[in-house]
């Protein structure tokens, strides 16, 4: 095994450190899975995942037995911490997509180092997210009803509901984030099953590589369906997010009813994701010493995505000012005073400080190149986009037509619990991603060097 | 009982460079030889034109899987609502088309994807838990950091002899014969 380089002759611009080899690269990630010992803060970090996880189970069980008004929800408040996590958790989800299947067809090659595992997020994200609107019917024993399938009812979804249209946006973006995730991870399970000095390891990842065996053959149909993929991937990932948006904008709710409703919210879920694929990337890095393979630039990068996001979303909540004011509509105007000076204008106040003030700081190179301030301000980003659903929910709907309805509401134990809890599972299912699974993709990585470039004849003759 | 003795599956050659591979490709083809596969840690450019294979059938087939997909989608929706259980809500038409758009989407996309991976995998012939090669001991490099080239045994111009002997002329490390 050669000698890894060291960070110092890393060059701002260079997505992967100097001095590497396939072997090297292989090495060096595929270790990570097949260490002899598991790190001690690898066991730290799983525990308090799985300890939150045990709440998320209690917080659940509790649920059942007793329903739902364990939870804040109440009348004028229908929708209260259940939905304002599952718009968190789902638009996290989105950056996972955005850095595999968008930045794939625009041909950036620095996402090959953090596409992995941006991939693995979403798909935890996206579990957590659909966990919300299960336990929110009530009855999640019923949760069929909501396919289409004969039964002795007689009855069918309701097709010209934005909460159907939900149902089948995120199932697909589900199953579509698993295979994409699941093709992707199946060179490198060869290589694992290949690497692997037990035989344990050669049949656990030895059927996961399905006798993958890097055939020319099979990488040309491999790459064809990766490609198509990204291509399917990108308008799925912008229709989840518009979908989202549309069980609010489609309904008769002051300040849910505006057409900006979907870009707004799609800008919103990549700006939150890639603030999770921060806080996520910069721990990571420094746990398992992959500075060589995701560097400061590509931090540098993704806090320009942040950036350029944030602005996006900044500009969101100004036409949404703007067009209340506009419209002269009283209920929209009112619900626009009730947002900056209501009861809840606290949670506005700290969704700007947070989202529109915080993330200015990313003008300057100091700050995108230093990665503990940039960790900072991802998590702050990551709590003002739970401000921002809370804000567009919770106010929204707690004084709406009449002041004979209205009502205020706060999220209870339990909801706070359920919400741990998640990030609980979040936060387990990773640690065991990065424990079994390569956390970077290997045969990626493996072509971002130059002699994995051949000349053919073509070339040659012209 | 005693096994039968079977063919050689073919020969493999090791090269330590993409660069080896595709030229030996390109050569080889040239030779004629035509049941032949390269082998690579990551997918390298122009591989499959030096081994002289076709353009493959997926990129239709998804496109297929995408059509019937949506089709799935929006004739479950038109059925539903114009034969099944006619619902009058707010006075909007049976087949309020616009509404039924995002469905038809995302059952576009979900036949579309599904089509991509399975038929990716179907055409390559995995999950494949048994393949000659993996006798090779050193075949294990081919998903770390060496390339082969393999020449199976039904090609017609193969020779056991004549074949090695061309393959060790393209400059290859070592040539295995690999057992059926």
């Amino acid at each position: 095994m050669a000698q890894a380089p060291s960070q110092s002759e890393l060059q701002e611009g260079q997505i992967i450190a100097p001095g590497h080899s396939f072997g090297t690269i292989t090495d060096k990630i595929g270790s990570i899975v097949q260490a002899r010992r598991t790190p001690k803060r690898w066991w730290t970090g799983f525990l308090i995942g799985f300890t939150l996880m045990m709440l998320l189970f209690l917080t659940i069980g509790n649920l059942l037995a007793r329903g739902i008004g364990i939870w804040g929800n109440n009348a004028p408040v229908g929708w209260g911490f259940d939905i304002v996590n599952f718009v968190w958790w789902i638009g996290i989800g989105h950056a996972g997509t955005l850095i595999s299947a968008i930045l794939l067809l625009l041909r950036q090659r620095w996402r090959t180092s953090i596409n992995r595992f941006a991939e693995a997020m979403t798909l935890f994200a996206v579990a957590c997210a659909g966990l919300y609107p299960l336990f929110h019917m009530g009855r999640p024993w019923f949760f069929y009803w909501l396919l289409p399938y004969p039964n002795t009812m007689e009855l069918w979804p309701q097709w010209r509901s934005p909460l159907i249209w939900d149902v089948f946006a995120v199932t697909t973006y589900a199953t579509v984030s698993l295979l994409f995730w699941f093709i992707g991870l199946i060179p490198d399970m060869a290589t694992l099953r290949d690497r692997s000095k037990w035989w344990i390891g050669r049949v656990f990842y030895g059927i996961l590589a399905m006798g993958w065996r890097g055939s020319a053959v099979h990488w040309h149909r491999y790459e064809t369906a990766y490609l198509l993929l990204a291509g399917l991937a990108t308008p799925l990932v912008v229709s989840v997010h518009t979908v989202v948006s549309f069980d609010f904008a489609v309904s008769i709710v002051p300040g849910w009813h505006v057409t900006i409703f979907p870009p707004y919210f799609v800008a919103g879920a990549i700006y939150s994701g890639f603030a999770m694929v921060l806080t996520l990337a910069i721990p990571l890095r420094k746990m398992y010493k992959l500075e060589d393979f995701i560097t400061d630039t590509h931090l540098d990068y993704m806090a320009r995505i942040m950036l350029t996001t944030g602005l996006m979303v900044a500009y969101g909540y100004g036409i949404e000012l703007f067009m209340a004011w506009y419209s002269g509509n009283v209920y929209e105007k009112g619900l626009i005073a009730n947002r900056l000076i209501g009861p809840y204008r606290w949670f506005f106040y700290a969704l700007i400080a947070c989202n529109v003030v915080a993330p200015q700081l990313l003008w300057f190179k100091k700050v995108r190149y230093s990665p503990w301030t940039l960790f900072v301000l991802s998590l702050i980003v990551n709590l003002g986009m739970w401000l921002e659903r809370y804000v567009i929910i919770v106010v929204s709907l707690h004084r709406d037509y009449l002041p004979s309805s209205w009502g205020m509401y706060s999220g209870t134990g339990w909801d706070w619990s359920m919400y741990l809890g998640t990030i609980g599972l979040f936060f387990a299912c990773l640690f065991l991603f990065i424990r079994f699974l390569p956390v970077i993709s290997i045969f990626e990585m493996r072509t971002l060097l130059p002699e994995a470039h051949v000349h053919t004849e073509k070339e040659a003759k012209p | 009982m005693i096994p039968q003795e079977l063919p050689p599956y073919g020969l493999v050659a090791e090269f330590d460079s993409a660069q080896a591979l595709v030229v030996a490709a390109e050569k080889a083809r040239d030779a004629g030889y035509q049941k032949m596969d390269g082998y690579s840690p990551f997918p390298i450019e122009g591989l499959m034109d030096a081994l002289g294979h076709k353009a493959n059938i997926l990129p239709l087939l998804v496109l297929i899987g995408g059509v019937v997909g949506g089709l799935i989608g929006y004739s479950l929706q038109y059925y539903t609502s114009i034969y099944s259980y006619p619902l009058n809500v707010g006075g909007r038409p049976y087949n309020s088309w616009p509404m039924f758009i995002p469905v038809t989407f995302e059952c576009t996309i979900l036949g579309a994807a599904l089509t991509a991976v399975f038929g990716m995998l179907g055409l390559n012939g995995l999950p494949e838990p048994y393949h000659p090669l993996f006798h090779v001991e050193r075949f294990a490099l081919a998903s770390r950091d060496r390339f082969f080239l393999a020449i199976r045994a039904v090609d017609p111009k193969f020779d056991l002899i004549q074949t090695r002997k061309f393959l060790e002329s393209l400059g290859a490390k070592e040539v295995t014969e690999v057992p059926q």
